[in-house]
């Protein structure tokens, strides 16, 4: 077997010569593995630690922050919601469908392992031009992957977004965020074994699958042919599916004192985790863990990312039952170690001793470093270039185009390969408004759930556009009538060891660390994914944010569709005129370039709190927030949704009709109203300090734009709602 | 030790919408000579013993009742030896 | 009234169905597990939505042989109401309770989404509080639905007016332009020869509460407890 070098596992010089200080002497094989896992960055979090201390993670409905498997906030009742969200970049860039498919089981995973009932998926993906047929493949195996493993689970798909930019080209992301639910004294935590107590494994066999993760090529590890070594995970929805039902079982009956999911590093990992606990050890025979192929090694068992096994430590004399329960649901539990006193990860082979390391150094020993970011030379350069330079096209040209556009079409194409209804839940499906609702049956409340990331702004201005991925978070919830609760991040970025990638990283971490606070959305959950770049450079950073929130009653709830002929048409918020970043730039001059538009926090807490209020009130009949495509695109989509046409007249107050209409500055929404309730609104926008102007009537069957009588855009509403619908259905034959 | 290869496919009337897609990505790949492609399932089975006949008879039994669906599939059975 | 449904390791719509019999329909309701041997007491089962055993090998296939499912035939023979929705159906069909088999859908992608059925009969245990040519609207959630069976069976489905649910456009037009998967003769459900057992693909339990958008499904259900009362009387 040729072995790999520390280098080919990714540790550094200075790191390993740390490892022979820890051990007083040469790791061998295996141990070299297990540090080097255990180091790496997607367990050990040595490059974005620093920064991610930045981040707000208490409140009063926080139950639990970062550091377990998800997070937690409390949403009366004596309920919980328990979510997370985790990319799987690199796998389904190799194999899109099994890449995408095990992203999902994974977070799932995390979930329940906390004790929670999965009650909706949501994802965020990201993939280069959908002209390119490799990107087609790759859209078209990853949604497949995400439908197929969560519909089989029956968990719904309810939300999340899709983006196209040539930036992603040859490294889509795939990020998948899980919510549960669950009864506060039923949550369930990783470290609470004792002394004696037995680990048990269950679930999957243990093959030669995703050792060292997809970063290194399994081929180097290989004496053998490639064929018995295979380095994609597959997925088993099925064997998911069945550890959910039985896991939970365990905890309703208070069975196990600790749980805990193989995801990254497979058994190391989550035995480390197991027994984390101050001066916990752990033993563990690699000749017990049942396995798939013949002629593992050790260091193949402990670091086999084979997918849907759980490691369960039970309550003392709590075996019996537990196999009682497992039995029942067709699945076998094996015993592979024990817990011990003595702070050692010790690997044995039946009889022979084959690794011993200290816990501890694996965890909290692992380095960290501070990296000092430098400002890219881009910058200031996009920053600063002229958008008076660039002619002014057409509205109702541009408008057609943006919403052909697969950054702002309908993403029905998407959404319909997903059971986005099971768990009869959804009470907003994909596609109705700017975020999911569930229901929880047996109250009157709602759970409101949204995901959201521009990275090309993020691109051009970290810290502007970290603050506003919470913004339209946070706003998105407040368009449906929810009040943001709290938020977990999925950290996308290039090579930390790149200054200029560090510095992206830095100042997205810090924006949105501002946007959190002043919002009182603290991050209880997240994951970091580092490298995403190829030869051709880095990906836009991309810091997805997943937010949960709560409407008061779940009855009011708002969708985006225009409803009735002669309701009003209200802008709330300021009207703006910064084009920098937009989509229209990108889809109708072909640049990504200018100044961000600029971001008021207080003004945005505001909105936020408008928008809900007048909601609850039961005021409003249609919202939808101005992102995307601005103010044009916000009302074109309003109006295909609710089928019914609209004529708005603006005051463009000489300004470009342009900057008017595409703008996308944030801390704005169009909503619908009945004439009667516009005292009542306005009423509300004051109290809040927020702008509100009137701009026109739902009705006809035409959307018209006006500047003051003289007509920009009129396009038939059945003919949008094909280009619209359509586009990337289009793409995809 | 016995090994049973079992080929499952779709019987003829029967549309195979995989099949289709298939056949129509190769014409796209220049395969302009290929005139229909039929996607089915190969099964194998490890059978204790070596008396072939009776092996073939339980085959085809696990055939009719489990591993094929007589409304929609066809089978054939092959057995070969193995150490 | 006392509905059971049939757990199946890999069902996943168990819980829907639960939840309607008893909190929208007000009826007694317990699951059935796969490895029971008995159905006494039952006044009609729900084989539920899912993926039994994963549908690996053929959806249904697997799920046929439970230990359970000698029962639910027996109860079926005797006349006792079964409806299987979506993987349910499969199962009826695998056991061999209804003609036919289910093929990939055409596009050969998983299907989510709301369909309309016209109803072509009102005069069967499931549909008695529906009306003839009306159009309902129901959300399908499949990957295989693509129903088939040979000419001669079709022919007797349609004689024997078996096809009680069709894909249709809104206003009731049955046309291939309103067929999601490619379904044989758009065939969204069917019933035995003596009507006490239901296939159906599309999803009723997930469109019986106003919150869900819709409450078309409710009327299948109501149809069930309708029947079973005046059969008790």
């Amino acid at each position: 077997m040729k072995e790999m070098s520390y280098k080919e596992m990714g540790l550094l010089e200075q790191e390993y010569e740390q490892i022979i200080e820890i051990l007083g002497r040469q790791p061998n094989y295996l141990e070299l593995g297990i540090f080097a896992v255990m180091w790496s960055e997607h367990c050990g979090y040595k490059n974005s630690r620093p920064l991610l201390r930045n981040f707000p993670t208490e409140g009063p409905q926080v139950i639990q922050g970062p550091g377990e498997n998800a997070g937690v906030v409390d949403i009366g009742d004596g309920q919980a919601l328990v979510f997370k969200i985790e990319s799987h970049n690199h796998p389904s860039a190799i194999e899109p469908y099994q890449g995408a498919a095990t992203g999902v089981g994974g977070i799932v995973r995390d979930i329940f392992t906390m004790g929670a009932r999965p009650i909706a998926s949501l994802n965020s993906l990201r993939f280069g031009n959908l002209d390119d047929e490799r990107v087609k493949q790759l859209f078209s195996g990853v949604v497949a992957g995400i439908g197929d493993y969560g519909n089989c689970l029956g968990i719904p798909t309810v939300g999340g977004e899709v983006y196209f930019n040539p930036a992603y080209q040859g490294n889509p992301l795939v990020n998948a965020m899980c919510v549960g639910l669950v009864n506060k004294e039923e949550i369930a935590y990783a470290t609470a074994s004792e002394t004696g107590s037995p680990l048990m494994l269950v679930g999957a066999r243990t093959g030669r699958d995703g050792i060292h993760g997809a970063t290194f090529a399994s081929e180097e590890l290989s004496e053998t042919s490639q064929e018995k070594r295979p380095s994609v995970q597959v997925g088993d929805p099925f064997m998911e599916k069945l550890l959910i039902e039985a896991c939970l079982e365990l905890i309703k009956e208070d069975l196990v004192a600790g749980m805990q999911d193989l995801g990254a590093a497979g058994l190391t990992s989550s035995i480390a985790e197991a027994a984390s606990k101050k001066g916990r050890g752990v033993i563990v025979d690699v000749s017990w863990v049942p396995r798939r192929e013949t002629g593992m090694i050790p260091y193949e068992i402990m670091l086999s990312e084979s997918q849907e096994r759980m490691l369960i430590v039970p309550r003392e004399g709590q075996e019996g039952r537990i196999s009682e329960i497992f039995d029942k649901w067709g699945l076998d539990a094996t015993v592979i170690g024990e817990v011990t006193d003595d702070g050692m990860f010790k690997v044995f082979e039946g009889d022979v001793l084959v690794g011993a390391v200290p816990i501890e150094a694996l965890t909290e020993g692992c380095p960290v470093y501070v990296r000092e970011g430098i400002e890219p030379p881009y910058y200031r350069e996009y920053r600063d270039f002229n958008i008076d330079d660039l002619p002014e096209c057409d509205a109702g040209e541009a408008l057609s185009k943006l919403l052909a556009s697969p950054n702002i079409a309908s993403k029905k194409w998407v959404y319909t390969q997903y059971d986005h209804q099971v768990m009869t839940n959804s009470s907003i499906v994909p596609g109705d408004a700017d975020a999911a609702v569930l229901r929880v049956k047996g109250h009157q409340k709602g759970v409101a759930l949204a995901t959201d990331c521009n990275g090309r702004m993020v691109y051009l201005d970290p810290y502007q556009g970290g603050m506003m991925a919470v913004c339209e978070g946070a706003r998105n919830l407040a368009c449906v009538g929810a009040r943001p609760l709290a938020l977990t991040n999925c950290l996308n970025f290039g090579s930390p060891e790149n200054p200029h990638i560090y510095w992206q990283m830095q100042e997205a971490i810090k924006g949105m660390s501002k946007a959190a606070k002043v919002l009182g959305t603290p991050v209880v959950s997240g994951n970091v994914s580092l490298y995403n770049e190829t030869a051709d450079g880095a990906i836009f950073p991309t810091p997805v944010v997943g937010m949960v929130g709560i409407l008061k009653d779940i009855d009011q709830r708002c969708q985006m569709a225009f409803q009735d002929e002669g309701d009003l048409i209200v802008l709330l918020g300021r009207p703006r005129e910064e084009l920098g970043g937009s989509e229209y730039l990108f889809v109708c001059h072909g640049i990504e370039k200018g100044a961000v538009p600029e971001l008021d926090l207080a003004e945005e807490h505001n909105l936020i709190e408008l928008l809900v209020s007048i909601i609850e009130a039961g005021l409003v009949k249609s919202c939808h927030d101005i992102s995307d495509g601005g103010l044009a695109a916000t009302l074109a989509e309003s109006s295909i949704k609710g089928s019914t046409g609209f004529n708005v007249d603006l005051d463009f107050k000489g300004i470009r009709r342009d900057k008017i209409l595409f703008s996308e500055a944030p801390s704005r929404a169009v909503i619908s109203l009945d004439e009667k309730d516009l005292a009542a609104v306005k009423n509300a926008s004051v109290q809040q300090g927020i702008e509100i102007s009137l701009l026109g009537r739902v009705g006809g069957t035409s959307m018209i734009i006006n500047d003051q009588g003289i007509e920009l855009v009129n396009l038939a509403v059945q003919d949008a709602a094909k280009t619209w619908g359509e586009a990337i259905e289009c793409h995809m034959k | 030790m016995l090994k049973a290869n079992i080929y499952v496919t779709l019987k003829n009337g029967v549309l195979d919408p995989q099949g289709e897609a298939v056949k129509k990505s190769l014409k796209v790949l220049d395969y302009g000579q290929v005139e229909e492609v039929r996607i089915g399932k190969f099964i194998e089975v490890w059978l204790e013993g070596d008396d072939r006949e009776s092996a073939l008879k339980e085959l085809e039994e696990m055939s009719d009742k489990l591993l094929a669906n007589p409304v929609i599939e066809d089978y054939r059975v092959e057995i070969v030896e193995v150490n | 009234m006392k509905f059971g449904v049939v757990v199946f390791p890999g069902s996943n719509c168990d819980a829907d169905c639960y939840h309607v019999v008893k909190e929208v329909m007000n009826q007694q309701v317990e699951y059935i597990w796969h490895k029971e041997n008995t159905v006494d007491g039952f006044d009609a089962l729900i084989l539920p939505g899912g993926f039994s055993y994963g549908d690996y090998l053929r959806t249904g296939s697997i799920a046929r042989f439970s230990p359970i499912m000698p029962s639910v035939i027996d109860f079926a023979d005797r006349g006792g109401l079964v409806i299987g929705i979506c993987n349910g159906f499969q199962i009826l069909l695998e056991a061999g309770l209804l003609p036919g088999a289910m093929l990939r859908n055409s596009s050969l992608k998983f299907i989510c989404k709301s369909v309309y059925l016209k109803i072509n009969r009102a005069d069967t245990p499931f549909t008695n509080r529906l009306k003839v040519d009306h159009v309902i609207r129901i959300p399908i959630a499949h990957g295989e639905g693509n129903y088939f069976c040979d000419e001669n069976t079709l022919q007797s489905l349609k004689d024997n007016g078996q096809i009680l649910f069709s894909y249709c456009g809104a206003d009731g037009e049955e046309s291939p332009e309103f067929n999601p998967n490619g379904s044989l003769a758009n065939i969204a459900g069917i019933s035995n020869l003596k009507g006490n057992i239901l296939g159906m693909m599309p999803h009723p339990e997930r469109c019986s509460e106003e919150i869900l958008g819709g409450r078309d499904g409710f009327y299948i259900f109501d149809s069930m407890i309708n029947w079973l009362k005046e059969v008790g009387k």
